[in-house]
């Protein structure tokens, strides 16, 4: 079978996600390890939302909720084992990182299924606004809350631990986030060619033909923002970790805004459409932010190219169209 | 006398002072073709729509296999053996012929919740899905997707889709809409033969179709229905002539 031009330029994106930070490694230059890392999390981010928004059709404009929450769990655990306190009922808390993860994935999954439940009953722009207000007011809260740093946000003293790794370096510290985004596009790839994603991507295209032939279209998207907000959560609590600092920014409507900027840019539903997104956003703000403080002027720039020019996106450029086998 | 499969009874639906449904009770036997004609306006889409779940009657029940209907939705009800085709095509666009039909299959299986088997090589979906596409003669045109198929093909695969469920009852929104004289006679021969699979309700406005293939024929004028019989019946009664097809017959 010949290979298509969208795994060829998939493949290239992944090596050089794979070979620029070790050869920056290689002659030193740590700043450009923590930028890729960068892309990494904010691609796994992204990855999440395009589960709902790029399979499902529905853009969620609360992302940013899982994104906050996922981040909030690392710095909240890391805080009071720092200090050596429990967390909640004499629950010890902790710095290790896969502990950390699994919480935070739990705890994103928990609370955005009533969010779904109750965001699902609405399509189309009322289905943004209520995801939108969901995340307010978690936002709110976050900011109102002055135990675990307010509006100032909330320092992590030392990266959290991984069995094995010195996570206070950047090399490994962005390997391991690589490992988790290469889990999580291999069970974004299962997860699209599955039966469930045959019928979420059918949810996203006909709603009625999906109910016609006896599948709950409900109960299908309601899973999938489940499992999006989750994923979205885990690079929450990595991106806490990189920074070693959470703040409510990360609960932010622009920050909801910025991931479903990434899938719009990099081509929705496609497989790397949110590394290809995010290597173009922090390239922009790296190269154009020394410049000039409005280098998102030059990213909106793009976005209207794509937007108007390439409704596949920058990958759809390269690749062409979507075909279903 | 046959039992009957679905059974309306009584049934209501208001638009305000609009009165879609008024009272409407018909059956549908195993083995027949029952055929619903009507002038515009009649109430036919309000009715079909009432049947597959997607409208909540006012008042009246419907029966299905002897169980009542109400509470449920489209879904649960195409669970249960109702498999319908629309009036305007209605099919996922972006898939491909086989993967429509595919997804038809896949519901008939059961769960939809499994996340990792790749369904593109599931010879249990690809297999009948396939099967079904030979039998509406479309087999050629498995892998082009749905939105560049043709009017005509689109018709024929809404039929491949409803076959793929293996339903116990078909309701038919006017599936020879927009097809050529051809297209509908190879059609009419199509559902001559499917009747014995399972019975259908066939909503049509082609009276060549209906006379040729109805066991029987209900007429519905303003929501009501106002005469049920055979084809012979149904030519023969006054009211139908003046209220319907007073200018054709």
């Amino acid at each position: 079978m010949a290979v298509s031009r969208e795994t060829i330029a998939n493949g290239v994106l992944a090596l050089l996600l794979l070979v620029v930070p070790l050869l920056a490694a290689a002659s030193g230059e740590t700043f450009y390890i923590t930028l890729a890392t960068r892309i990494v999390i904010l691609a796994l981010a992204a990855l999440g939302l395009n589960i709902a928004l790029g399979l499902g059709g529905l853009v969620s404009f609360g992302h940013a909720a899982f994104f906050g929450l996922g981040g909030y769990v690392a710095g909240i655990l890391a805080t009071h084992a720092f200090n050596g306190e429990a967390v909640l009922f004499g629950l010890p808390a902790t710095t290790s990182m896969p502990v950390i993860w699994l919480v935070a994935v739990l705890l994103c999954g928990l609370v955005a299924l009533p969010i779904g439940v109750i965001s699902l009953r609405t399509s189309g722009v009322y289905f943004i606004m209520i995801t939108l207000a969901f995340a307010q007011m978690i936002y709110y809260f976050a900011v109102s809350w002055p135990d675990y740093g307010g509006e100032d946000g909330l320092s992590l003293y030392v990266r959290n631990t991984f069995p094995g790794v010195n996570t206070t370096q950047p090399l490994p510290y962005f390997l391991i986030c690589l490992g988790v985004l290469a889990t999580a596009v291999c069970l974004f790839w299962l997860l699209r060619g599955s039966r469930f994603g045959a019928a979420l991507e059918a949810a996203r295209q006909n709603t009625t033909r999906l109910s016609a032939v006896g599948i709950a279209p409900f109960r299908i998207k309601l899973v999938a923002f489940v499992i999006s907000a989750m994923v979205t959560g885990l690079a929450g609590a990595l991106f806490a970790d990189l920074n070693r600092f959470v703040s409510p920014s990360m609960l932010s409507w622009q920050m909801s805004g910025e991931l479903i900027v990434l899938i719009i840019l990099g081509g929705k539903g496609r497989l790397f459409g949110p590394i290809a997104g995010a290597m173009v956003y922090v390239m922009f703000e790296y190269a154009l932010g020394d410049i000039t403080e409005r280098w998102q002027l030059f990213l909106g720039l793009v976005l209207l190219g794509v937007v108007l020019f390439a409704r596949g996106g920058l990958l759809g450029l390269v690749a062409g169209r979507a075909r279903h086998g | 006398m046959a039992e009957a499969i679905l059974q309306l009874t009584d049934l209501r639906k208001n638009f305000g002072a609009l009165k879609a449904t008024d009272g409407v009770s018909l059956d549908l036997r195993a083995g027949e073709i029952h055929a619903l004609i009507g002038p515009n306006g009649a109430g036919k889409s309000t009715l079909i729509h009432q049947i597959s779940g997607s409208l909540t009657p006012d008042g009246g029940s419907i029966r299905f296999l002897g169980q009542d209907m109400a509470g449920l939705d489209m879904a649960a009800r195409a669970r249960r053996g109702l498999g319908r085709s629309f009036q305007i095509s209605s099919l996922a666009p972006e898939f491909t012929a086989l993967r429509n039909v595919m997804l038809a299959v896949q519901a008939r299986q059961g769960s939809s919740f499994r996340f990792l088997r790749p369904v593109a090589s599931d010879k249990s979906l690809t297999d009948p899905a396939m099967a079904m596409l030979e039998r509406v003669g479309l087999e050629n045109r498995a892998n082009v997707p749905a939105a560049e198929l043709s009017h005509g093909e689109r018709r024929q695969l809404e039929v491949a889709i409803a076959l793929a469920l293996g339903p116990k009852a078909f309701l038919l929104d006017e599936p020879m809409a927009g097809l050529g004289p051809d297209g509908s006679k190879r059609l009419t021969g199509f559902l001559d033969a499917l009747r014995h699979e399972a019975p259908i309700l066939l909503v049509e406005h082609d009276m060549d179709a209906v006379f040729a293939l109805a066991d029987r024929i209900s007429v519905l004028v303003y929501g009501r229905v106002i005469a049920t019989g055979t084809v012979d019946e149904i030519r023969a009664n006054p009211e139908v002539r003046r209220a319907y097809l007073g200018d054709t017959a």
